[in-house]
């Protein structure tokens, strides 16, 4: 089973977010960056089905600057085969990304190719599915629970207040969500072999999109509240203040 | 004259609450620019609550009828929508489960990218200004749309339906031949039909605080008193394995806006407040009076949550009886 894992370089999610001095992107000073969450469940997806088959090649597939290699070299060390990184300053158009993409991958004969179903900074959630749309393939997206028996994909995606069952045939695109797999941290062994493994590097070029950043603003701050009181005896006054101040109950 | 197309939902034959939302939002978007709103429906027959969508603020309403549309059919859906897209100045969806599924299917049909989850919309200088949140809330990103047609998703609980005089006339639209690749088969409900974080207008979350998995029972005592309330977790005990991951708030997890989020045992990581900042009206509870989620909360109680909760649960329950 040949499969591609599309990995994105994103600020920790603990990160403290800053505007950058061009007032549309963050300042990335001090700020630790780390491989998509969403993505790893991907990345662990592809290992545990490479796995299962016995067989097979995983690729590892990013797009963005050079500091994605680091990136790119986590998901080697905790197993993938190969990485690929196309360097390009990105975009906020999901749709040329997914352009780049899908060129890319489209020549890469794999089964499945794998996405998180969002990257935690832009939240945009299209790539993976324009990738899909664009290749021709099945995708299905914000996959929770995955079973693939020979060719014959099973996924349950949560909707509100209930779960989707979603059946595809391979080659497909999956996106997937919190609560597929838990990831794997590399090992010793796998980050010592990780150095080794093959990582190539191609520039991409990406058209000027659609959609354009205006601007990126913190919110703004909330006021900070007010201590009602200590312990149970408070209660009866939070009841008046949520009935006739704040009027929500 | 402009259109604008809004995209409904509808599950087992009965138009979903954030359809309105979705009109609402195109109205929005069509008021500003002189221009009219389609509504549209998919589904494999009628549809409870189709006939509110004209005063909701479509002036067309748009049936597209197909025995495969029962169910959510993303290819054929994508493919609906597609063929009529690229008529509309603007299509508009839902940052639902299936909003977020179907929107960038037909942005990548008629080639152009989509806003998603935008919680706030402008019109300047005759383009589309979408503003949403990135980083989990941490941030406000402003997009110009500059694709045609724009293609974007409204955040649910973010834009309250309208009540206008419009007249809904009914319309079909032909369900053009699609490939059908892929196939939802099923819709699994759960045990207890639960409400989601997302939709509810009031949320209740625990936390670490709560020590042990069953004492959640709290946080669901409180919530049934409430009425329709969904109850939520922190990421600590998602993670721990307490809940389900689709209770999580919080930037792995899921962004809400209820108009009342109450927060119990959760002490407020950063990552916690991106997912739940925006709501109305916070209420914490907490037994460490310097824990950060008093710094976003309007409302605190400090004190031990297993003494609290239980009387806070009696006082609404006593007062949803008055």
């Amino acid at each position: 089973m040949k499969i591609a894992v599309c990995l994105k370089r994103v600020p920790d999610t603990t990160a403290k977010i800053v505007v950058g001095e061009d007032g549309k992107s963050i300042d990335e000073t001090g700020v630790k960056f780390v491989p998509n969450p969403y993505d790893e469940y991907a990345l662990e997806a592809a290992l545990a089905l490479k796995e299962k088959a016995g067989t097979g090649e995983t690729v590892v597939y990013s797009l963005g600057g050079d500091s994605c290699q680091e990136t790119i070299r986590t998901a080697l060390a905790m197993g993938i085969d190969r990485g690929v990184l196309l360097q390009s300053p990105g975009s906020p158009d999901g749709f040329e990304v997914a352009q780049a993409l899908a060129a890319e991958l489209g020549a890469g004969g794999f089964d499945l190719i794998l996405f998180g179903k969002m990257a935690v900074d832009d939240y945009n959630h299209q790539v993976g599915l324009m990738v899909g749309e664009l290749l021709g393939l099945p995708a299905i997206s914000a996959v929770s629970g995955l079973s693939i028996d020979g060719a014959t994909v099973r996924a349950e995606r949560e909707i509100e207040g209930a779960v989707e069952v979603v059946t595809c045939s391979l080659p497909a695109v999956i996106t997937t969500d919190k609560g597929i797999n838990t990831p794997r941290l590399p090992s010793l062994k796998g980050i010592m072999s990780a150095k080794k493994k093959p990582l190539e590097s191609k520039p991409v070029a990406l058209g000027a999109g659609a959609v354009t950043v205006a601007g990126l603003s913190l919110p703004p701050e909330r006021q900070a509240g007010r201590i009602v009181g200590e312990g149970p005896d408070a209660v009866t006054q939070l009841v008046a203040l949520l009935r006739n101040e704040a009027k929500v109950i | 004259m402009p259109t604008i197309l809004a995209v409904t939902e509808q599950r087992q034959g009965a138009l979903r609450k954030v359809s309105l939302e979705a009109v609402a939002a195109a109205r929005m978007i069509a008021d500003s620019l002189g221009a009219t709103v389609d509504a549209l429906i998919l589904a494999s027959g009628p549809v409870d609550g189709a006939a509110g969508l004209g005063v909701a603020g479509a002036d067309r309403v748009l049936t597209a009828t197909h025995d495969g549309f029962g169910l959510y059919n993303p290819d054929g859906y994508a493919a609906t929508i597609a063929s009529i897209g690229r008529g509309y100045a603007a299509i508009v969806f839902t940052a639902s489960a299936t909003g977020r599924d179907l929107s960038p299917r037909v942005a990548a049909k008629l080639k152009t990218a989509c806003a998603t989850d935008v919680t706030a919309l402008a019109v300047e200088a005759g383009k589309i200004v979408a503003t949403r949140p990135v980083y989990a809330g941490k941030a406000i990103q402003k997009l110009v749309l500059g694709g045609s047609p724009a293609i974007l998703s409204v955040r649910p609980n973010t834009f309250a339906p309208v009540t206008t005089d419009k007249a809904g006339t009914p319309g079909v639209l032909a369900v053009p031949a699609f490939a059908q690749r892929v196939t939802v088969t099923e819709i699994k409900a759960p045990p207890q039909a639960a409400l989601d974080v997302t939709e509810a207008s009031i949320v209740v979350s625990g936390g670490r605080g709560l020590k042990e998995p069953a004492n959640f029972k709290l946080v669901e005592d409180l919530a049934a008193a409430f009425g329709s309330a969904a109850v939520g977790a922190s990421r600590a005990v998602v993670d721990a394995g307490w809940r389900e991951h689709g209770a999580q708030v919080g930037q792995t997890g899921k962004t809400v806006a209820p108009s009342l989020y109450v927060a119990i045992g959760i002490s407020g990581a950063i990552q916690h407040l991106a997912g739940m900042r925006t709501s109305k009206v916070i209420v914490a509870i907490n037994k460490d009076k310097d824990a950060p989620i008093f710094k976003v909360a309007d409302y605190g109680i400090i004190g031990d949550l297993f003494e609290v909760v239980p009387r806070l649960t009696e006082a609404i329950r006593k007062l949803k009886a008055e």
